[in-house]
């Protein structure tokens, strides 16, 4: 690292790893109640289990991207942040806020709309956190030397999402707006803002990573970001099928939709390519495998998959089933979790000065969790099919189909047992790395 | 070849142009569709009473409704239609929890008033025109 003040992030990752790990831990309370083994139901009902899952999952996220941001501004704007006290305080609060939302999921306390469980309150305290740390990051770009296009993409991916949290605090009586409004968070972050925020840093990645010219990744960074909202935004249609608006939708929606996968196939493209243009190798190559994986995973998950059932004459027999929750892991883990993954497997021997660079702990975390993911992907996808045709096509009962497809749930905890063992030895070599520390500075590979 | 100024008009004037047809087609369904496909003159004080019960105690936390929510309960948009309201009321208030074929629900013994609150709700929802969703199975078995 170059500036003191980057060490915050670190404890960004730590909390992050920690989130995860109790993620986890619900996602198989889940996968177990799939299987008809709910023996927690009393203390944790299945709703219960998923909003904690779900928040928890996009709060750890949340926690990589600000720690990124908080690694990245610093070094692009040539610019120490301007108040680093502020952004511990800021960690802690908003791991306080987060506490308190799950403790009240177990308590009957939520607002019961999906990913946005949060109850209003605490809402406002996630809205004032947001803002301190919209502050610190904006501050610093403001008195920094330069203004990277890198750093200006990932501040307005930052920036925006903070904007799209408002529409899903409004309250509406009509279940249809509910829905209508529901979607400006929960779509437009993943296919939209979410995607700058990925895309900037995927940018800082690959300039350190392939030592490829920076004009050049920035250009192709536009071209990316570019094809995100072209398609994105009017492909929020993909959800208006089927919830009380009109038949117009079908058309934006369907036509839209099916070029999201673009931007994700520019972002698999252009990271292969940067990453065979550059002539210089960075020893560092965990971090290139997992940026590697990530730009291509992401595609898979959100690209492939999102395009298997964003058509209407599809969707409207897959629309609510476990086909989702396929294409939902996929897609979260290969775009979203991965790109937390590659940047604190880049940044951490920066920050700590020690230089794991190509360990066996962290090859076994690299290959489990993502061989695990896959087949974790394979046994929602193959349940979804069966519980499609069944369900919806020969019009069997929802019991009775979810009886027949208990057995993919057991596949399904044995591919997360692999994916958790990857996450652990990932854990592993997160502490074997040390705090940071001030002897890391000035002294990390460059190329 | 595309030069990085180009690349970033790209960006912008994309982003302007589908965003401004966005909103006017969100205004358009929000101000002409949604009065007529989810018949507002039927959305009663009950029936809010209802969605509000749903929502506090997370519903869609196990279930879907218009096809969001969670999969390990059944899709309730038509329930209303296929159960009727005495099977419904006895699910909401019973004291131990309903689990037909095994799969347990939450007992939230609601109150008689609460139950019939929410079955105004799934009524109001299931006459919600969602353009053909839930689609009618269409093979025999
Ligand atoms: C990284 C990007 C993406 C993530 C994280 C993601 C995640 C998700 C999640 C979690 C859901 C369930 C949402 C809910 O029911 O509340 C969902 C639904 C959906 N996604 Fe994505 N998605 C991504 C990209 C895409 C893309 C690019 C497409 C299309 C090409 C797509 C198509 C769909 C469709 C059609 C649904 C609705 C499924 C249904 O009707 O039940 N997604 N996505
Ligand atoms: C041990 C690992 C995991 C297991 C066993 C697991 C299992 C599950 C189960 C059973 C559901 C609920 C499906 C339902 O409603 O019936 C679920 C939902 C979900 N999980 Fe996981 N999960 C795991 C890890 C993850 C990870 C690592 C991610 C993201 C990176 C993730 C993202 C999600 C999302 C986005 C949903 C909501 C999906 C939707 O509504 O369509 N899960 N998970
Ligand atoms: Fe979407």
């Amino acid at each position: 690292m170059k500036y003191q003040s980057q060490k915050v992030a670190y404890w960004f990752f730590a909390a992050a790893m920690l989130l995860l790990s109790l993620q986890i831990v619900y996602g198989f309370i889940m996968g177990f109640a799939h299987m008809g083994y709910d023996g927690l139901h009393s203390v944790i009902p299945f709703n219960t289990a998923r909003a904690v899952h779900t928040n928890l999952l996009v709060v750890w996220l949340l926690l990589g991207f600000m720690g990124a941001a908080y690694y990245i501004i610093p070094e692009e704007a040539q610019q120490e942040l301007v108040n680093v006290k502020l952004a511990y305080i800021q960690l802690i609060s908003f791991l306080l806020v987060g506490v308190v939302a799950i403790v009240g999921y177990h308590l009957n306390y939520w607002e019961g709309r999906k990913f946005l469980e949060i109850p209003r309150p605490l809402d406002w305290l996630v809205v004032v956190n947001v803002l301190t740390f919209l502050g610190i990051i904006l501050a610093t770009l403001y008195k920094g030397k330069k203004r990277t296009t890198t750093s200006m993409v990932l501040a307005m991916g930052l920036v925006f999402a903070a904007l799209l949290y408002l529409p899903g605090m409004v309250w509406f009586d009509n279940q249809t707006m509910d829905s209508f409004f529901r979607w400006w968070v929960v779509h437009l972050w993943v296919e939209g803002v979410w995607e700058l925020i990925m895309g900037g840093i995927l940018a800082f990645l690959l300039i350190k990573l392939t030592g490829v010219d920076r004009e050049v990744i920035e250009k192709w960074l536009y071209v990316i970001v570019g094809l995100t909202f072209l398609s994105g935004i009017l492909g929020t249609g993909h959800h208006y099928y089927y919830i009380g608006v009109g038949k117009i939708w079908l058309i934006i929606g369907g036509i839209f939709s099916m070029m999201e996968p673009l931007a994700f196939l520019a972002m698999a493209l252009f990271a292969v390519a940067m990453y065979r243009k550059g002539e210089k190798r960075h020893p560092n190559k965990l971090a290139l495998y997992w940026t590697l994986g990530t730009a291509v995973l992401s595609f898979v998950g959100a690209g492939l998959l999102g395009m298997a059932h964003t058509l209407p004459q599809v969707n409207m027999y897959t629309h609510g089933t476990l086909v989702t929750a396929m294409h939902g892991h996929l897609a979260f883990w290969g775009a979203y979790g991965m790109i937390v993954f590659s940047f604190i497997t880049f940044a951490l021997p920066n920050l700590t000065g020690r230089k794991l660079y190509d360990t066996v702990n962290g090859q076994l975390a690299f290959w489990l969790s993502n061989i695990g993911m896959l087949g974790m992907t394979a046994a929602f996808g193959v349940a979804g099919v069966a519980q499609v045709y069944l369900e919806r096509k020969t019009g069997l009962e929802f019991g009775a189909v979810q009886q027949e497809i208990e057995v993919h749930f057991l596949v399904l905890v044995l591919n997360a047992t692999m994916f958790a063992t990857g996450i652990t030895f990932y854990i592993i070599e997160f502490f074997r790395y040390g705090r940071p520390n001030n002897e890391a500075i000035g002294v990390e590979e460059t190329l | 070849m595309l030069s990085k100024s180009q690349a970033r008009t790209f960006f912008l004037g994309g982003t302007i142009v589908t965003f401004a047809i966005f909103l006017g087609l969100s205004w358009n369904s929000l101000s002409n569709d949604v009065p007529k496909q989810t018949n507002l003159q039927n959305l009663t004080e009950q029936v809010v009473r209802g969605k509000h019960l749903w929502e506090s105690n997370n519903c869609m936390g196990c279930h879907t409704i218009f096809g969001e929510g969670a999969y390990y309960a059944p899709e309730l948009t038509k329930v209303f239609e296929r159960r009727g309201e005495g099977y419904i009321k006895a699910a909401l208030m019973t004291q131990t929890p309903w689990a037909p074929r095994g799969r347990k629900m939450v007992a939230y013994g609601f109150s008689d008033a609460e139950a019939t609150d929410l079955v105004a709700f799934f009524k109001w929802v299931g006459e919600v025109d969602l353009n053909g969703f839930p689609p009618k199975p269409d093979v025999s078995r």
